[in-house]
């Protein structure tokens, strides 16, 4: 069982109920569960939405987009049925954190998908969480079912004339079905193929109707917006960027572990007092800040909020919330390799640029880290890389791409050092030393 | 796979499956708007049950979803999980992505091949264990993590792993 963490700089909303039994539903109607979804019953579907934009949620599945508006974009009129689809399919390296939701508070992923169907008119809801991630989906089956067993879903919900049901279901392994249109072709029982957009699945989603797709944690968050006042949850954070985010800690910090904080709170914060420094007492080198996707800080770099506008202007972006910290014994040629390598295996192969750019990557980076590589190597991964950006089908491109950029552009001596042949400066440890921490 | 299996459907008779397989089978069918929604789920249960995606679970989950075998295995090939062919009775999955490469994931699984005697997706002579490296499985604040088969192990070092996997071995002798 992953272990959890607690600091008092932590403001807890999402994670409030983490380790207090809340997977069992009377647990979780003891710790203020289900009043959310009635409030919003009463209040009707305009109120909702309008909360949510007051709200000032970003969605937390990588890009940021306000949740509110994204509700909004949904037809009032619809000939086929609407759908709200919950992404759980957490394959960012670096990201954990909807893993802990799913195992410490299923119901508040079930609450926030019923509100989010009574504010876009849907009637039914699906949960879809990775493959590897079975044990939780016999807990989330566990929750619906007590949930149906409440009355809380099925016909005529809380007692009112509302309808809604929620299916839940794991992929099998496939990092590209996280993106959304991917994720709706493999709900359909197909290859996680993505769709061209526009339409956008607020307009064409699931079996043709108008979908809304938010993450795991966005919907999580849902029913703390109700309980808490919209207003009041968006003060917690920093503007434009309400509220608080999980942050999965991971690599060489001294306490790795996922923390809930208020958006904006600063990175070097976060590693240093938070996360409890570097491990042994070793330099900082560089921070990963948002899942391997997001382009890598230096050290000189951190001093920053962390939230969608600020480490974008810092010329990264918030991402996952996957905070990778590489202290000064790692090789940034390597890491560089095994972050393309992610890419390529992932790779769907439908578009050109994706498919043979992340190939042509991790076979220069592959020869280059072994020291068989050329000056003119360093410059061609970078124009590799530079030319697939923009130019993909979907977003895994880019997301292989910019890493890949900012690891040369900022460690340009890093690659230099593997030149001439020599051998990597940042020799390999015995497995117990780097194990064993 | 010969080419009769993937161009002639033959009409299965009765079920391949459990009866509580088969009996969850005719519900998954009918909670999705499509019967086809629920290929995924069906083809990773019929794989749990009988360890990987034979030729005659594949023609039975056709059937029930009235679509080609061609096109189931069309979709099977895509996802990482799925299998046509068996694997260890404890499939190690250890991840060397990222944040378990900085705590000593790829150290994890040279150590696994090592003890196990085994390379990537490959499976033991006596069918106890296989081994695959895998991307990253969502445990990495808990990192280095191993997953064998859907069981997650965080926090390792090579002794932690190797009691575990003792474990698993006696576990297989009874
Ligand atoms: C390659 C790729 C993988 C993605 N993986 C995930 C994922 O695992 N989980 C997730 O919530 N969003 C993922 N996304 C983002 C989704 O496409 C989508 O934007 C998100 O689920 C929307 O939810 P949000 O608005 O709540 O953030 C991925 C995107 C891409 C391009
Ligand atoms: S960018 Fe990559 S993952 Fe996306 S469609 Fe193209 S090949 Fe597939
Ligand atoms: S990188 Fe290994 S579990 Fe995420």
């Amino acid at each position: 069982m992953p272990t959890l963490v607690s600091h008092p700089e932590e403001v807890k909303i999402v994670s409030s109920r983490f380790g207090q039994g809340a997977a069992e539903i009377d647990r979780y109607i003891e710790l203020g569960g289900y009043q959310a979804v009635r409030q919003a019953m009463e209040q009707g579907p305009e109120w909702i939405i309008a909360q949510m934009k007051a709200s000032n949620l970003r969605g937390r599945g990588g890009a940021g987009f306000p949740t509110g508006m994204k509700w909004s974009f949904v037809p009032k009129q619809s000939e086929k049925p609407k759908y709200v689809l919950v992404n759980g399919d957490e394959s960012e390296p670096g990201t954990c954190k909807d893993h802990l939701i799913f195992l410490h508070d299923p119901h508040s992923v079930i609450e926030g998908t019923i509100i989010a169907g009574l504010a876009i008119g849907a009637k039914m809801g699906f949960i879809y969480l990775r493959g590897e991630y079975r044990y939780l989906l016999t807990i989330m089956e566990k929750a619906i079912a007590d949930a149906y067993a409440k009355g809380f879903l099925g016909k005529g919900i809380f007692g009112s004339n509302f309808d809604f049901e929620v299916v839940s279901q794991t992929g099998a392994g496939a990092y590209e079905v996280g993106e959304e249109s991917a994720l709706m072709e493999s709900l359909e029982g197909k290859r996680g193929i993505p769709r061209i957009k526009p339409p956008f699945p607020a307009v064409v989603g699931l079996y043709g109707g108008p979908t809304v797709i938010n993450n795991a944690e966005t919907i999580a968050t849902v029913p703390h917006i109700f309980r808490m006042g919209a207003e009041a949850y968006a003060k917690v954070g920093s503007e434009r960027n309400g509220g608080t985010r999980l942050f999965c800690v991971s690599g060489h910090a001294e306490r790795n572990g996922v923390y809930e904080l208020p958006m904006g709170y600063n990175l070097k914060k976060l590693i240093y007092e938070v996360a409890g420094g570097i491990r042994g007492g070793r330099q900082l080198k560089a921070v990963v800040p948002g899942g391997s996707s997001t382009p890598v800080l230096l050290a000189s770099e951190i001093d920053i909020g962390l939230d969608f506008d600020q480490v974008g202007q810092a010329g990264s972006m918030l991402g996952s919330g996957g905070v990778v910290v590489l202290d000064e014994t790692v090789c940034m040629v390597e890491f560089a390799l095994r972050t393309i390598k992610f890419y390529q295996h992932e790779s769907c192969g439908w578009c050109i640029p994706c498919r043979e750019g992340t190939d042509w990557l991790k076979k220069t980076l592959t020869r280059f880290h072994a020291g068989a590589g050329e000056a003119r190597d360093i410059d061609n991964i970078r124009y590799l890389a530079e030319n697939m950006l923009g130019r993909t089908f979907c977003p895994l491109g880019d997301a292989a791409a910019m890493p890949t950029i900012a690891f040369v552009k900022k460690f340009r001596q890093e690659f230099e050092d593997h030149l001439d042949g020599r051998p990597c400066p940042y020799a390999k440890k015995p497995a117990n030393e780097l194990v064993g921490v | 796979m010969s080419l009769t299996n993937i161009s002639v459907d033959k009409k299965p008779e009765g079920t391949i499956f459990s009866p509580e397989l088969a009996a969850r089978f005719d519900k998954l069918v009918t909670l999705y708007p499509m019967k086809r929604s629920a290929l995924i789920p069906m083809l990773l249960y019929a794989q749990d049950e009988i360890g990987y995606l034979s030729d005659a679970a594949i023609a039975e989950i056709a059937h029930r979803l009235q679509l080609t075998v061609l096109d189931v295995r069309n979709v099977l090939s895509y996802y990482s999980m799925l299998r046509t062919r068996p694997a260890g009775k404890f499939n190690v999955q250890v991840c060397t992505n990222i944040s378990c490469m900085l705590r000593g994931g790829q150290e994890l699984f040279e150590h696994c091949e090592r003890q196990l005697g085994i390379g990537h997706k490959q499976t033991t002579p006596d069918g106890v264990f296989s081994l695959e490296e895998v991307e990253c499985i969502g445990a990495c604040s808990w990192a280095p993590a191993v997953q064998v088969n859907y069981d997650f192990h965080d926090n390792l070092t090579p002794e932690t792993l190797d009691a575990i996997l003792a474990e698993y071995r006696s576990k297989a002798s009874q």
